[in-house]
């Protein structure tokens, strides 16, 4: 043990310090690479199904390719509760704070670390789904092309769509600690909700996530049909409510994380 | 230097820490002794910022833990026995520590080997028994190498060769200059490891004295303990009634 030093160094700790202890702990667990390879690996291979088995005279729209990025949805939301729950889970939230007192700081770290692990998984899911999906239509029926109109906005829109809902499952999280509490709540709100409330009340619908991500952001498409009861959102229009309910239960998940006592 | 000032935790209608007051100065090892549900927990949450007080402070090097510059390198704490993820290496569980204070990853491997769990580092820490969880949570503490350590019931899980170890440790880091605060419920342990003596009892200092002092109270240590305590039951009873 060497003698007590006495100097501290300049300055304190800073978002850049905490950044790179939350990118250590997400890459440091080996659910982490599972979540993320599945969530890529999963997509595409619904994407393959679809491809194979597509038989529409017409070619395969963009959107029939990206159908299984909504497992990558549901992977990607659960894995954003997991980066806080499984802090108070274990009792490393202690550490956490005992290292940084500063609590908005590093839920902001973490948001940064797994928006941006989320992003880059969710464009390579999309990107790779959308190949896949091409590769394996029956002769005959045609490919989209990353050339025609939206087609490149569906697929990377999509993909960040998984970056956002991490997120909110973050921001749940933050607000519910509990595992399996803040699990059920994202996939109740994201998927079961969605899909009863989806087929009940059509005028809400356009804007639930889990239709947001099927029929916003995926559309290449008008957003409005003659006949139907209502409108999809726009592509932009969609992401940006999906942002929105991510930033509603992050700032939620901040206004606890730092009143309560840890 | 710990300070702690009229420091106040009301849990509803209970009160779990009533107006508490003490220091635990640098160069020595301050025991911290109070029955199970005594407050001593909720005291040292409270002086590392992890709790709000609803009345009082505690500071540390004369600031408030939330006002730290580099907190782990002016306190260290082990609160809970196994305060990390199961998944985790201790390696890594200390590297992201390290990394949110800019504390050298060569200090890692440092306090790893100080503890005696280089050879386990990159094993997923929660095989681990409650000695070697108590061993990482102790690495955990000294990574910043701070004056400032509080050490919540250390020798929990320990057999006797780390009881012995910890309470040597204990021991040279107060003989370099650092302020040790280590909590316990038993008394036999203080008597060996400390050299201060803080007694708390529901919540309630009941004594801020020197081990010899108290020892000197009654025929042993121990009687001397279970009559402060005995005390504070008492008052509790007179309360109620």
């Amino acid at each position: 043990m060497t003698a007590r030093a006495s100097h501290q160094p300049p300055g304190r700790y800073r978002f850049r310090h905490l950044a790179r202890m939350e990118w250590i702990k997400l890459r440091s667990l080996r659910s982490t690479w599972i979540a993320l390879a599945l969530a890529v690996v999963a997509p595409a291979g619904i994407a393959v199904a679809t491809g194979g088995s597509n038989t529409t005279s017409g070619g395969m729209s963009v959107s029939n390719t990206l159908v299984g990025m909504l497992i990558g949805v549901l992977l990607i939301g659960v894995a954003g509760v997991l980066a806080m729950t499984s802090e108070y889970a274990s009792g490393t939230i202690s550490a956490t704070f005992a290292a940084a007192p500063r609590r908005l700081r590093v839920l902001a770290a973490k948001a940064a670390v797994v928006g941006a692990a989320a992003l880059v998984t969710g464009e390579a899911a999309a990107f790779l789904s959308f190949f896949a999906g091409g590769m394996t239509l029956h002769h005959g029926i045609t490919a989209p092309a990353l050339s025609q109109p939206g087609v490149l906005r569906a697929i990377v829109l999509t993909g960040a769509s998984l970056s956002l809902v991490g997120l909110f499952g973050l921001g749940l999280g933050a607000i519910i600690r509990h595992t399996a509490a803040a699990i059920t709540v994202v996939v109740g709100i994201v998927f079961v909700g969605g899909t009863f409330i989806g087929q009940s009340d059509f005028a809400i619908r356009p804007y639930l996530p889990l239709y947001i991500v099927s029929h916003s952001l995926g559309a290449t498409g008008p957003a409005c049909l003659p006949g139907m009861a209502s409108c999809w959102l726009s592509p932009w229009s969609g992401l940006g409510l999906l942002a929105g309910y991510a930033a509603i239960a992050m700032l939620l998940g901040g206004l606890i994380l730092a009143r309560r006592d840890a | 230097m710990i300070e702690v000032r009229g420091l106040t935790k009301r849990y509803g209608s209970t009160v779990a820490v009533d107006r508490l007051s003490f220091e635990v100065p640098p160069g020595a090892v301050t025991g911290f002794l109070g029955l199970n549900g005594s407050g001593k927990s909720t005291t040292m949450r409270m002086i590392l910022g992890l709790d709000s007080p609803d009345a009082g402070h505690a500071r540390i090097g004369g600031q408030p833990y939330r006002r730290l510059r580099w907190p782990l390198r002016e306190a260290g704490g082990l609160l809970e026995p196994r305060a990390f993820h199961p998944g985790r290496s201790a390696r890594a569980h200390l590297a992201a520590l390290a990394a949110s204070n800019a504390i050298s990853q060569s200090r890692v491997g440092e306090v790893l080997e100080l503890v005696g769990l280089q050879a386990v580092a990159r094993k997923r820490a929660g095989k681990f028994s409650l000695g070697m969880a108590q061993r990482l949570g102790i690495a955990a503490a000294l990574l910043g190498d701070p004056a400032v350590l509080l050490l919540d019931e250390p020798v929990n899980g320990l057999d006797p060769e780390g009881i012995r170890w910890i309470r040597g440790l204990l021991r040279s880091l107060a003989a370099e200059g650092r302020a040790v605060l280590v909590s316990s419920h038993l008394i036999s342990e203080m008597a060996v490891m400390a050299d201060r003596l803080v007694v708390i009892g529901k919540g309630r200092l009941l004594a801020d004295t020197t081990v010899a002092e108290l020892s000197g109270r009654a025929p042993s240590l121990e009687e001397a303990f279970l009559q402060l305590t005995g005390n504070s039951a008492q008052y509790q009873a007179r309360n109620l009634s």
